[in-house]
């Protein structure tokens, strides 16, 4: 299939794998943080660890939409699903998201009118075809999907389409990166940086971590030859002596991102001072609410929302995982009490998830892999 | 205003797995002691958590499993329904028959290539086929919503007669319900069917041992997709059509072929990779897939590829996943080939002792990972 074939060819990944173990100094370990749940999925799912020299680990990151969803939201959610009159949509992976008491699968078991969807304009369709009913759209996401419920929110009010809100639950990456670069217990050597988020953001932004915090940053996609190349390039600074921001994704990412996106977020979001993040605790300035322009489509001020907070399973480390602080087989529930289908932790339910990459698709040791596949 | 809660569901399953869980001292690194503990979980028999029935239930995977395991069997203990096959194969007078049954709920119930009537009739028959009979009598209950037009009865049934003529199986009993409006949608079907085993094989997991191959009879996922799209809701056109065909003429081509054929499923729900994953528990074997062997047309790739899908977990409706002693594994491809409906087979894979219970993939990059069984559900009602 084109454009995705010719970034799997397995002669070029082991070409790049011979060069990445050329450029690693012997005796010194690596460790560079993949910063997106997508980058996750990636490396498990094609099996590049299987290319990295052993001094060469990634570590998982937080940007895993669904993982940093506080199990307080879904409880907020699923009060306003059982709300009369409503129809709750989400995506798919929102679907088997825990809350304090069960998920939107159960909710929707019990009764609730809880649907799936691709986009969000899929819940305004909704919203035009049920003009007695309230759709409310479970919006979750870094900035990939922030300007797509925005453009929703702005076609909706130039159709003057009035039983459709949303639930705005949308985080920005880069406070989540700061609070990691500032926990005390994590030495990263760099990072992968979030290609998706990037197609908005640009790569401007990620300057103060190469600048403040001398951590080279390398911009990647998602095809399994972007990841290698992208760790080839964190690999040749840090040989180099170099500390930058550099963008391997150039075929999606533009250096100062994409300003129509950015416009239509501003114009319907604005900051909240703060917001609760499963597992890492409250981040100030990291999440988005709707303006009062839009308090229309708000539905935190139409609906009567509980304001749910749920204290995190005390043997859950989401937190620790989410930061690249433990590997997901460190965690104390991991594989036992909490597996995919049935997580205790965000990072076992998306397939973006640490825990759930690693327990569906790399729950082996290499070697053990090595001898049963050899041929 | 702020509501604190505890999550007293977590808290239990956590305390519960805890005292259920051995611990292994000694030389094992952590990780493999993890790993280890994760295996004996796998292997406790499953048993159903929820409070209710969610669509989890009915999606082919683990939560299937666990209900089936859990809940069905436990109440109908006996040894022809323990061997959790396809159909249940039993010894009646000198000889033996296959029996088994199949509910239909496809949503839409007219697609490309195909409507719930002939995946009724195909679907029951494959059932029997794989179970090395050749079918003979299905029956047929209809469970109809007031309302729906008898137009659309009419062509279902016309499908169901000519897919029936077609396998050479006769619909000889039946049955009809009608609910009230908006207590079903449309149209479901359940057929049964009884079939006899002519020849004298035995297929089943015990049969099934380190050194065989896995063979597909054909591409993979035409289905699953062909009903995605056929839903309108993604707004993705593609030139693909339901694969949903009865595969008793194909089995019995193989097994003409390759006496050493120890296991026939069809890869319905869950895809190849929940069948792979039951062969390789029931039978306590690795499986080891190579990706790049695994047939899968253009399209269904691309529209896999778009919404993050993988086509091994994709339903088929007229393919076969086949595990044939290794050495007759090309005469049994060749043989796949020269039948119409198995000219896109391939052998993708291969039975290994080690590790036991999990099926690998060797992925088309160059790496290897698990592929575990279906969790949740990408898809309800694909048949």
């Amino acid at each position: 299939m084109r454009f995705v074939d010719e970034y799997r060819d397995a002669d070029k990944a082991q070409a790049l794998a011979t060069q990445i173990a050329a450029l690693c100094e012997p005796g010194r370990q690596y460790k560079f943080m993949e910063v997106c749940g997508g980058h996750t999925h990636t490396i498990y799912k094609h099996g590049i660890e299987d290319y990295l020299p052993e001094s060469v680990s990634l570590v998982h990151g937080p940007g895993c939409p669904v993982c940093v969803i506080p199990m307080g939201r879904v409880d907020d959610a699923i009060a306003i699903a059982n709300e009369p009159g409503v129809i709750m949509t989400a995506f798919g992976d929102m679907m088997r998201v825990p809350g304090g008491s069960g998920s939107f699968l159960d909710a929707k078991a019990a009764g609730a009118d809880i649907r799936m969807v691709y986009s969000p304009l899929d819940a305004l369709k909704i919203a035009r075809t049920n003009p007695d009913r309230k759709v409310v759209f479970m919006a979750i996401g870094f900035e990939t999907t922030s300007p797509s419920t925005a453009m929703t929110v702005l076609r909706a009010a130039a159709e003057g389409i009035r039983n459709f809100s949303v639930f705005c639950n949308h985080v920005t990456i880069l406070p989540a990166i700061k609070a990691i670069l500032d926990s005390p217990d994590l030495r990263l050597d760099g990072f992968l940086g979030p290609g998706h988020v990037s197609t908005v953001i640009g790569c401007r932004p990620y300057e103060f971590i190469a600048r403040d915090y001398g951590k080279p940053l390398v911009c990647a996609g998602f095809e399994p030859l972007d990841l290698l190349q992208s760790v080839h390039l964190l690999l040749k600074q840090l040989a180099d002596g170099r500390c930058e921001v550099e963008n391997q994704y150039t075929r999606v990412v533009p250096w100062d991102g994409n300003l129509r996106a950015l416009e239509a977020i501003g114009q319907v979001m604005q900051l909240r001072p703060y917001f609760e993040w499963r597992g890492l605790g409250f981040i100030s300035h990291s999440a988005l609410r709707m303006r009062d322009e839009y308090a229309a489509y708000d539905a935190e001020r139409l609906f009567d929302v509980p304001g749910v907070r749920v204290a995190d399973p005390k043997a859950c480390q989401c937190g620790e995982v989410l930061k690249g602080v433990l590997k997901p087989w460190e965690c104390k529930v991991f594989g036992t009490a909490c597996t995919p289908e049935t997580p205790i932790g965000t990072c076992m339910v998306s397939s973006e998830g640490a825990c759930a990459a690693y327990y569906n698709f790399g729950r082996f040791t290499r070697q053990r892999l090595a001898e049963a596949t050899r041929v | 205003m702020t509501t604190e809660r505890t999550a007293g569901w977590a808290e239990r399953a956590v305390a519960e797995a805890e005292a259920t869980t051995e611990r292994t001292p000694g030389i094992l690194s952590p990780e493999q002691q993890v790993l280890q503990r994760i295996e004996r979980a796998r292997r406790r028999a499953p048993r159903i958590r929820e409070s209710r029935i969610t669509l989890a239930h009915g999606a082919g995977g683990k939560a299937t499993h666990s209900l089936i395991e859990g809940l069905f069997v436990e109440a109908f203990r006996n040894p022809a329904l323990e061997a959790l096959d396809d159909g249940a194969v039993l010894s009646v007078g000198a000889g033996r028959v296959a029996f088994t049954t199949d509910s239909y709920v496809v949503s839409p119930l007219f697609f490309p290539g195909g409507d719930i009537g002939d995946l009724a009739v195909n679907g029951t028959v494959n059932d029997l086929a794989v179970s090395g009979a050749r079918p003979l009598y299905l029956a047929a209950g209809f469970i109809l919503e007031e309302g729906f037009p008898v137009a659309d009865l009419r062509r279902i049934t016309a499908s169901m007669a000519a897919a029936a003529e077609h396998a050479g199986v006769q619909v000889v009993t039946g049955d009809t319900k009608v609910v009230q409006r908006g207590k079903a949608d449309g149209c479901y079907i359940n057929t049964a069917g009884v079939g006899v085993l002519e020849r004298p094989v035995s297929l089943g997991a015990p049969h099934v041992r380190p050194g065989d191959a896995v063979v597909v009879s054909g591409p993979i996922g035409d289905h699953g997709v062909t009903i995605m799209l056929a839903r309108g809701e993604l707004d993705i056109a593609a030139d693909i059509v339901s694969d949903t065909a009865a595969l008793h003429g194909l089995v019995d081509t193989l097994l003409d072929a390759a006496p050493g054929v120890r296991l026939l499923r069809d890869a319905t729900r869950g895809g190849v990779a929940t069948i792979l994953n039951e062969v390789a528990q029931a039978a306590q074997v690795a499986v080891v897939v190579d990706e790049s062997s695994v047939p899968v047309r253009p399209a269904v790739t691309g529209a896999c590829e778009l919404l993050g899908i993988d086509p091994l977990y994709v339903a088929c409706e007229g393919r076969l996943v086949a595990v044939v002693d290794g050495t007759q594994a090309e005469a049994a491809v060749a043989a796949l080939r020269g039948h119409p409906l198995g000219d896109g087979a391939a052998v993708i894979g291969r039975v290994a002792a080690d590790p036991p219970g999990m099926v690998l993939l060797h992925t088309a990059f160059g790496g290897t990972r698990v592929v575990d069984m279906l969790v949740g559900d990408p898809l309800p009602r694909i048949c």
